[in-house]
C-alpha cells in the first residue's frame, strides 16, 4: 500500500449505527470514520452517546441497526473479547484494573502465557514478568517494578499501564475513554506524550475528551456528537476550538 | 527515565521491608492465623505437656482435615467475594448419599462418588443461581443450607446408616507418622488448590473476577462462568469432605454441622482472605482451620468446659476481622 489515499487508509467504518435502550435512543444513525496512523477525536456534551457509541466498537453493547467495518472486513462482535480479538483494544475511564493484581499481572490478563504440562497449563510467570518489563520499560511515565500491586500505584501510572495493556499485543485501534480526566498537569502531559508515541509507532487513537486545547493538540480529526446523533467532523487543522464548541452546542448546524 | 526506576523499584521495597515490617499492623493482619496459631501452642503446650505430645498433634491434624477441605472451598468462592453458606449442609448431603448407597451394597468406591455427585449437584445448583439467575450469594446458599439439609433427612427418613468398612477405617485411623491419611488428603487438597490459585490462568480469574468484576468483563473475562465454577469447586471439596466424616464418625448421619458452615468462614477469615474478594491465600485459611481446632483442643485438655468453646471461636473470629482492617 503505497498510495495513501483516504479510502485505504481507513480504519474504522461506522455507518448508521443506532441503537436505543428500552425508550431511549442512545444512538442514532451514526456515522463517522477513522484512519491509520491518526489521532481521531470523538467530543460532544455529557450524555452525547460517545460512550455508547464507543462501547459499541469496543464489544460491549450490540447496535440495534447499522454496521461497523473494521480493517477492511465487518465487524460482528458479541463480547469485549471479539474486539480484542480484531485488534481493537479500550482504555475505559475505570482504566479495568484490577487493583489486588500485580502490574504484570494485569497487562497479562486474559492473555495469560502458559506452559503445557501434559494436559495441564501452568502460569509461564517468568516470561510474562520479563514481556510486562520490556512493555512498560518503553513507557514515559515513571512505573515501578511490575511486580508491584496496582494499588499501590498513582493515577498516572495506573493509566501509564491501562495504555500499556492497550498498546501491546499487536493492536491496531487504541480507544481512550477520558485518558486524562483524572490527571494532574505533569501526569497529562506524560500520558499525552504517550498518545502521540502510540501514533507514530503506527496505532490509529480514538480519544475521547473534554478537553478542547488537548483534542486540538493531539487529533487529526474531529467528529462531534449532540443527543446521540454524529453532527458533524472536521480535520483538525481546518478547525478553530470555537467552531467545534458551537457543533457541540448547537448552535452552529453541520 | 524508565530504565533507572524499574531497576530503583525493588529495591527500594526491600530496604524498606525488614524495619517496617514488624511495626507494620498490616503484615499482622496477613498473618493473624500464624502468629495466633504459634501463640496458641506456646500458651497451651506450657500450660499442658500433652498438648504437643505426637498422639494429640496427630488427633489434631486429623481433626482438622475435614475443616481445612471445607475452608479451600470456601476460600474460592469468598475470593470471588462471594459466600457459600451451605458448604456443611451439602456434606451432610454427601454423607446421607455415601451411606444409602453403602446401605444398599453399593460398595466403598460407589459410595464415595455418591458423596462427591452430592456435593458436585449442590455446587452447580449454587453456581447457577448465583451467576445466571444473579441472586445474592447469600441468600441462594441460604437457602441451598435448608435445602441440603432437608434432602438428607428425607432421603435417610432421619436415621443414622452404620457404616463399618475396613478401607476406611485404614484411612481415618493410619498414616505416616503423626500425619494420619486424613490430614495428607487434605493437604494435597491444600496444595493443589494453591497451584490453582496461583499457578494457572483460572486462579488469575477467580482473584480477578472478586478484585474488579468490571475490569474482568472489560478483558473478557466470563465472570459468571468462573463464579459457577467456584461454588463447584466448593461443593465437590464438601462431598470430599463427606467422606472423611463418614469414615471418622463411622455412621453417615443427618446431622446439621452447623459449626463446620461457622469455622470454615472463621478459618478463612483468620487466614486474611479478604471478604470482598480479589485477595487469598490458601496457606492462611489451612493455618486459620489448623487455628481453630488447636484451640478447641487445648480448651478441652485444660478441662474447660464444652461450653466456652463456641464462645472463645467467636472472640478469635470477631478478632481476626478486626485485624483485618489493617490490611493493605
Amino acid at each position: 500500500m503505497t498510495t495513501s489515499s483516504p479510502a485505504q487508509d481507513l480504519l474504522l467504518e461506522v455507518t448508521d449505527v443506532s441503537l436505543a435502550f428500552g425508550s431511549v435512543q442512545a444512538l442514532k444513525d451514526v456515522s463517522l470514520t477513522l484512519r491509520r496512523g491518526e489521532v481521531t477525536a470523538l467530543v460532544g456534551d455529557n450524555g452525547a452517546g460517545k460512550s455508547t457509541l464507543v462501547r459499541c466498537i469496543s464489544g460491549i453493547h450490540h447496535p440495534d441497526a447499522g454496521t461497523i467495518a473494521f480493517d477492511g472486513a465487518e465487524l460482528e462482535l458479541s463480547s469485549p473479547e471479539d474486539a480484542r480479538e480484531a485488534g481493537i483494544e479500550t482504555v475505559h475511564q475505570n482504566l479495568a484494573l484490577v487493583e489486588d493484581l500485580t502490574v504484570w499481572q494485569n497487562l497479562f490478563l486474559n492473555r495469560e502465557l502458559v506452559r503445557k504440562v501434559g494436559p495441564l497449563a501452568f502460569l509461564d510467570r517468568g516470561a510474562m514478568q520479563r514481556q510486562a518489563k520490556e512493555m512498560v520499560s518503553t513507557l514515559a511515565v515513571n512505573v515501578p517494578a511490575v511486580q508491584s500491586r496496582v494499588r499501590r500505584l498513582s493515577g498516572g501510572q495506573r493509566q501509564a499501564v491501562a495504555i500499556c495493556r492497550a498498546a501491546g499485543f499487536s493492536s491496531k485501534l487504541v480507544i481512550m475513554d477520558e485518558p486524562t480526566a483524572a490527571l494532574g498537569v505533569q501526569e497529562t502531559a506524560k500520558v499525552e506524550e504517550l498518545i502521540l508515541r502510540l501514533r507514530d509507532e503506527g496505532h490509529a487513537v480514538l480519544l475521547i475528551s473534554h478537553n478542547f486545547e488537548q483534542v486540538m493538540r493531539l487529533s487529526n480529526q474531529v467528529w462531534v456528537m449532540r443527543a446521540g446523533r454524529c453532527v458533524g467532523g472536521r480535520r483538525t487543522d481546518q478547525t478553530t476550538g470555537q467552531e467545534i464548541v458551537s457543533l457541540i452546542t448547537g448552535a452552529l448546524a453541520a | 527515565m524508565p530504565s533507572t526506576t524499574t531497576a530503583a523499584g525493588p529495591a527500594e521495597t526491600r530496604s524498606e521491608t525488614w524495619s517496617a515490617r514488624a511495626k507494620d499492623v498490616g503484615f499482622w493482619a496477613e498473618w493473624a492465623a500464624l502468629v495466633g496459631l504459634v501463640a496458641l501452642i506456646v500458651i497451651f503446650g506450657a500450660l499442658n505437656p500433652t498438648f504437643l505430645s505426637a498422639g494429640n498433634i496427630e488427633s489434631m491434624l486429623v481433626a482438622a482435615a475435614i475443616l481445612i477441605i471445607l475452608s479451600v472451598g470456601q476460600t474460592f468462592v469468598i475470593a470471588t467475594a462471594g459466600i457459600d453458606l451451605s458448604v456443611a449442609s451439602t456434606m451432610t448431603l454427601g454423607a446421607v448419599a455415601f451411606g444409602q448407597v453403602y446401605a444398599r451394597g453399593g460398595g466403598l468406591w460407589a459410595s464415595c462418588l455418591a458423596a462427591v455427585a452430592a456435593g458436585t449437584v449442590v455446587g452447580i445448583a449454587n453456581g447457577l443461581l448465583v451467576a445466571r439467575a444473579k441472586i445474592t450469594d447469600f441468600i441462594v446458599t441460604l437457602g441451598t443450607l435448608s435445602a441440603a439439609a432437608g434432602l438428607a433427612l428425607i432421603l435417610s427418613d432421619g436415621k443414622p446408616v452404620t457404616v463399618i468398612d475396613a478401607g476406611l477405617l485404614k484411612l481415618s485411623t493410619g498414616g505416616i507418622g503423626v500425619l494420619g491419611w486424613t490430614f495428607l488428603i487434605a493437604a494435597v487438597v491444600a496444595v493443589a488448590a494453591h497451584v490453582t490459585l496461583f499457578r494457572t490462568r483460572f486462579g488469575t480469574h477467580v482473584l480477578a473476577t472478586g478484585g474488579s468484576p468490571e475490569a474482568a468483563t472489560a478483558t473478557g473475562i466470563s465472570t459468571a462462568r468462573v463464579k459457577i465454577a467456584v461454588y463447584v469447586i466448593s461443593g465437590v471439596l464438601a462431598g470430599f469432605a463427606a467422606i472423611l466424616l463418614v469414615g471418622r464418625i463411622g455412621a453417615a448421619e443427618p446431622a446439621a454441622n452447623t459449626s463446620f458452615l461457622l469455622n470454615s468462614v472463621a478459618a478463612v477469615v483468620l487466614g486474611g482472605v479478604s471478604l470482598f474478594g480479589g485477595r487469598a491465600t490458601i496457606i492462611g485459611p489451612v493455618l486459620g482451620a489448623l487455628l481453630l481446632t488447636a484451640l478447641v483442643n487445648g480448651l478441652t485438655l485444660l478441662g474447660v468446659s464444652q461450653f466456652y468453646q463456641p464462645l472463645s471461636v467467636g472472640i478469635v473470629v470477631v478478632l481476626a476481622a478486626f485485624l483485618t482492617r489493617f490490611q493493605r
